[in-house]
């Protein structure tokens, strides 16, 4: 097996708000993360499959079938877009990193034929970034949580 | 379906000055050994410290951790810490340490996988790796150890 990534981006407006919340708690919760007209960043998508090396074209998947896939399904929806205004998961969920990489994740996968979906990283800027590795890593996380705390007492 | 835990990275960047030496060998040995980082008033680098944490997005904010509170962590344990400073004379360290970057990376693996849990009222975020670059060419991850199958499954 061997994993192959493919970088993409995008740049995008949001802003940070829980509408349960009053002004003043969000301003507090996001700083000017909360500023209503919001602001934006130069994103950069990395997508890491997982597959077996065809013998036959020495490939895992078609980077250009890869690069037409995340253009579609990812950069045609975000891309010059406000993602709280503009993009539906959105609507509820803040556009945070973290969760802008799990909705990726939910976007591609099953699109990509012939290999699997492994990481999803998203960098808002250079220095701050979010991984996400699907939800058969989730459950594995339980285990994860419990060794660590096993091996920090 | 589950809340989805994503890794979250920040990077950090101080400068700091070593020398490699260890007093288990002679001066000789210890030449031969490490070259022209046994210089004997030491050099220094510009380090890159990227801490990933892994934890379940909060549905109320959308992250994993709270940046602040996560710069200010490494504000207080990297960066106040260490930052212009002789890794060899650091009070952080006994006598003996050896600050390659390797033993670095173990010091700030200790640290940080200690104070990064305490960062999360839920008690579900730790701490998931932790990498340096010591130069653009030189690198050192270290994973912690209840995340390495996950990651590199």
């Amino acid at each position: 097996m061997i994993f192959l990534t493919r970088k993409a981006e995008f740049s995008s407006a949001h802003f940070y708000r829980n509408p349960a919340w009053s002004d003043e708690q969000n301003r507090e919760a996001f700083g000017k993360c909360a500023n209503p007209n919001g602001h934006g960043h130069n994103y950069t998508l990395e997508v890491t499959v997982a597959g077996e090396v065809n013998p036959a074209t020495g490939f895992v998947v078609d980077l250009k079938l890869l690069k037409d896939i995340l253009e579609r399904e990812v950069v045609s929806v975000y891309d010059h877009r406000h993602l709280n205004h503009e993009v539906p998961e959105f609507a509820l969920a803040n556009p945070t990193t973290e969760n802008i990489a799990v909705a990726i994740w939910r976007r591609l996968d099953g699109k990509v034929p012939n290999a699997r979906l492994h990481r999803v990283r998203v960098y808002e800027m250079a220095d701050l970034f979010a991984d996400y590795y699907g939800e058969s890593a989730d459950l594995l996380d339980r285990n994860a949580t419990a060794l660590n705390a096993q091996t920090v007492a | 379906m589950s809340t989805p835990v994503v890794h979250f990275s920040r990077r950090y960047r101080f400068s700091a000055s070593h020398r490699l030496h260890t007093p288990g060998m002679s001066d000789e040995q210890n030449r031969a050994t490490y070259g022209k980082c046994n210089n004997p008033f030491g050099h220094g680098h510009n380090y890159m410290v990227e801490l990933t944490l892994a934890g379940p997005v909060a549905a109320d904010t959308g992250f994993v951790v709270s940046l602040p509170a996560l710069d200010a962590l490494a504000q207080r344990e990297l960066l106040d810490r260490f930052d212009h400073t002789h890794l060899n004379a650091h009070t952080a360290f006994s006598a003996d340490f050896l600050p390659s970057t390797e033993n670095l990376a173990f010091e700030l693996q200790r640290i940080f996988a200690r104070e990064v849990p305490l960062l999360d009222p839920t008690g579900r975020l730790r701490l998931s790796n932790i990498r340096i670059e010591e130069t653009g060419n030189n690198s050192f991850d270290l994973p912690s150890q209840s995340d390495a199958p996950e990651r590199t499954r």
